[in-house]
């Protein structure tokens, strides 16, 4: 198993990584393609449903809520092991962090806007979207602060924007690198923009450290509250399945759970589209593997806190609602979610699985199938068993054009992601130099001290 | 954008409830429903479309779980082991409790749903941008939102029955909320008729559409605040204390002479619809 090699040259790690902004693999441009046609099926279905109206998504009365704002749920939770890879792992200095962090910020950013857009489609009046906004208006009119769909707002908004500045701020360097390297063309001009001029003087570094650095500290807190008050939505409401108090936890390592599934995923596909296999080498994967297993431990224990709470709690309404998950209409979704998040995780338990990749493929998606069903079984089951007995009983499914737009979010989200890495450096040159740089000095030191002892 | 209209409406609209701040004075609507003389016989829910210009959705959408009826009859059939048509069954009107505490209005993000001075829950259809998280955290769910363009696009209303619309009500557009009001448009009417004249409303004046169309006179209406109210009578007969989350029926071991109670009070919503127990004389 070979890692990143301590004596690549760093011309060698310029020249490989620019290389993938021009010249990917053919799969890269079907990629491209088939997320385009996906994510126009989405873009059709919301056009029919802005025209028609929110009946043909078949939501009902009093079944509200679907897939939209589960899958919602889906895309912030993605975001989150961005933050996770790029911002706690730098404070921990965590140097096998470096070649794959800057993908993974990138699905940071993505996730959320696409998650923004599940906001926007599921709203009745979409465009009315703007009261939600504390904008300022003549009449003197607020949105209400009190209500935890709002406080989301501002989490996500707040959230999205430092995370594309992040993003961007720690692609500086790298910026640079491309804006020197390339021929005359829009791409010269579009990293001489970005690059702000940077020219790698001490004083820029010590600068950029400082900067990148408050902003990682100022990202952290962000991450984990933006999926604890999305989860307080659910927690602060009344409904039986939703009053949970350990939702914000349970939301926040659900979060991180599907991100660093995610993060397997795309690491699989970078690596051979762009042609990454140095950078991207096995003993990182095994780590994020190995990472990704004790959050899904995290999950599942937490997953277990809440179903005894509940059926210890003895509240009769919460405990009907858990039993009927387990054998009514949802059971099959349910039990799946069971499967692919607490017993498909395993299999990473196994070394020879650790870095086999076609099997890692699979079990990444699978992880994060388990995680979508996860989100549709907190929202739906609440709709068919609540307090109510009017509404017992009372399975609404999705309509095509529910499934439709939760399929074409998909293609957003891999059009936005491949456009990026094609246009922006998607491993991070400055600190794989840095890293190979670290870790060459330590093995000479320890070549050193081996000398020294032998030489006793 | 002024900050202090935020600071100094902010408690018009936003007090602990049940109201010990903010007294209901001199309104407090409040209902009670008997269920021992209800016969399901669904006047009260057609009234209701009629007075509140509710869509009527058709067979179609009724299927698929976007009727509108602000006020729905539910029927609870016996479990005694008798099969149709021998089996009983019990009747409930169900409509928005116009709860003291309402869970649907601190969660909508655009504060369209608010409590008013007279203790009613209002529905502001103007502001509402269909998110329907009120929906979502009402207890009883009886906030209706519509699907579909029911005015132009699904002709709801064909051009000789538009002459029918109540011309106090407005017509909802897709993408909205709705509920019951307890017919807001009628008790705007006599109370500003009740100012003019320097008095406040007499019991009686005003009637609900559906407490009006009752032919059993099942349900009453007024205002709570008023002692000589019928309504106000009726809740301190069944000792239904609107402030209480359990009341004088449910407190003893024994069961009850009293039959007031209202649904779901355990969750502190505080509704304002009293509900009076069926008399068997063999309980199931």
């Amino acid at each position: 198993m070979k890692d990143i090699r301590e004596d690549i040259a760093w011309a060698k790690i310029n020249q490989d990584v620019l290389k993938s902004l021009e010249n990917p693999r053919k799969l890269y441009w079907v990629i491209v393609v088939v997320a385009a046609l996906v994510f126009s099926v989405g873009l059709a279905c919301e056009v029919y449903q802005y025209n028609v109206g929110m009946g043909v998504a078949n939501l009902d009365n009093p079944h509200v809520w679907g897939l939209y704002i589960a899958t919602f749920i889906f895309w912030i939770g993605m975001s989150h092991s961005g933050t996770l890879l790029s911002a706690i792992l730098h404070l921990m200095h965590a140097d096998w962090r470096k070649p794959i962090y800057r993908f993974a910020e990138a699905m940071t950013t993505f996730s959320l806007m696409t998650a923004g857009l599940f906001v926007m489609v599921h709203i009745g009046r979409l465009w009315q979207f703007y009261y939600s906004l504390p904008y300022p208006n003549e009449r003197g009119i607020w949105p209400n602060f009190q209500s935890p769909l709002l406080w989301d707002a501002m989490a996500i908004f707040t959230y999205l924007s430092s995370s594309v500045l992040f993003l961007y701020v720690g692609m500086i360097p790298d910026l640079a690198i491309c804006r020197d390297n390339m021929k005359d063309g829009w791409r010269r001009k579009l990293y001489t923009l970005l690059a702000l001029g940077w020219e790698g003087t001490d004083r820029q570094w010590r600068n950029f450290r400082v900067t990148y650095l408050t902003i990682a500290c100022f990202l952290i807190p962000l991450a984990v509250s933006v999926h604890s008050i999305v989860a307080s939505d659910f927690a602060m409401s009344q409904q039986p399945g939703w009053h949970v108090t350990s939702f914000p936890p349970y939301f926040v390592a659900g979060a991180l759970y599907s991100g660093c599934a995610a993060i397997i995923t795309l690491f699989i596909i970078l690596r051979y589209v762009f042609r990454f296999e140095e950078y991207m080498t096995l003993p990182i994967l095994k780590k994020v593997v190995r990472l990704t297993f004790a959050i899904a431990m995290i999950w599942t224990y937490l997953n277990a806190v809440e179903f005894a709470s509940v059926w210890y709690g003895h509240d009769v309404a919460s405990k009907d609602l858990l039993v009927e998950k387990m054998v009514g209409a949802y059971a099959p979704a349910w039990w799946a979610m069971i499967f692919c998040g607490s017993v498909v995780p395993f299999v990473l338990f196994f070394k020879r699985f650790q870095t086999n990749i076609p099997v890692l493929f699979v079990v990444s998606i699978l992880l994060n199938v388990g995680m979508w069903l996860e989100r549709w079984m907190i929202i739906s089951p609440t709709f068919s068993h609540g307090y109510y007995p009017w509404m017992w009983d009372h399975d609404q499914w999705p309509s095509l054009i529910q499934w439709g737009m939760v399929f074409g979010s998909f293609g957003w989200f891999a059009l936005l992601f491949m456009l990026f890495c094609k246009i922006f450096p998607s491993v991070s040159m400055y600190e794989v130099k840095e890293m190979v740089y670290h870790r060459s000095l330590h093995t000479k030191k320890t070549a050193a001290v081996a000398a020294d002892k032998g030489g006793q | 954008m002024s900050v202090s209209n935020l600071l100094e409406n902010w408690a018009e609209f936003r007090h602990t409830h049940p109201v010990d701040d903010k007294p209901h004075d001199p309104y407090k609507w409040a209902m009670s429903i008997d269920l021992d003389t209800c016969t399901g016989c669904n006047a009260c829910s057609v009234a209701c479309y009629a007075e509140n210009n509710i869509a009527v959705v058709g067979k179609d959408k009724f299927e698929h779980g976007h009727t509108m009826h602000w006020l729905r009859i539910e029927r609870y059939w016996d479990e005694d082991g008798r099969e149709f048509p021998d089996q009983g069954a019990q009747f409930l009107p169900m409509m928005c409790q116009q709860c003291e505490a309402a869970p649907c209005e601190t969660v909508c993000p655009v504060a369209a749903t608010n409590h008013t001075s007279d203790g009613l829950n209002s529905q502001i259809y103007n502001r509402c941008i269909g998110s329907r998280y009120c929906s979502a955290n009402c207890p009883f769910k009886v906030r209706y939102f519509n699907w579909y363009d029911y005015t132009d696009r699904d002709n709801a209303w064909p051009d000789e029955m538009k002459q029918q619309l109540n011309p106090d009500v407005s017509v909802r557009t897709k993408g909205v909320m709705e509920k019951c009001t307890f017919c807001v448009q009628r008790l705007h009417e006599v109370k500003s008729n009740a100012k003019s004249e320097g008095r406040i409303v007499r019991d009686g004046e005003v009637q609900t559409a559906c407490q009006q169309s009752c032919p059993t006179g099942a349900i009453s209406f007024g205002n709570l605040v008023d002692s000589e109210s019928k309504i106000h009578q009726q809740w301190q007969a069944q000792k239904v204390d609107l402030v209480q989350d359990k009341q004088e029926k449910d407190k003893g071991d024994e069961p009850s002479e009293l039959r007031g109670y209202r649904i779901l009070e355990e969750l502190r919503p505080y509704p304002s619809v009293m509900y009076l127990e069926r008399v068997r004389e063999s309980a199931v």
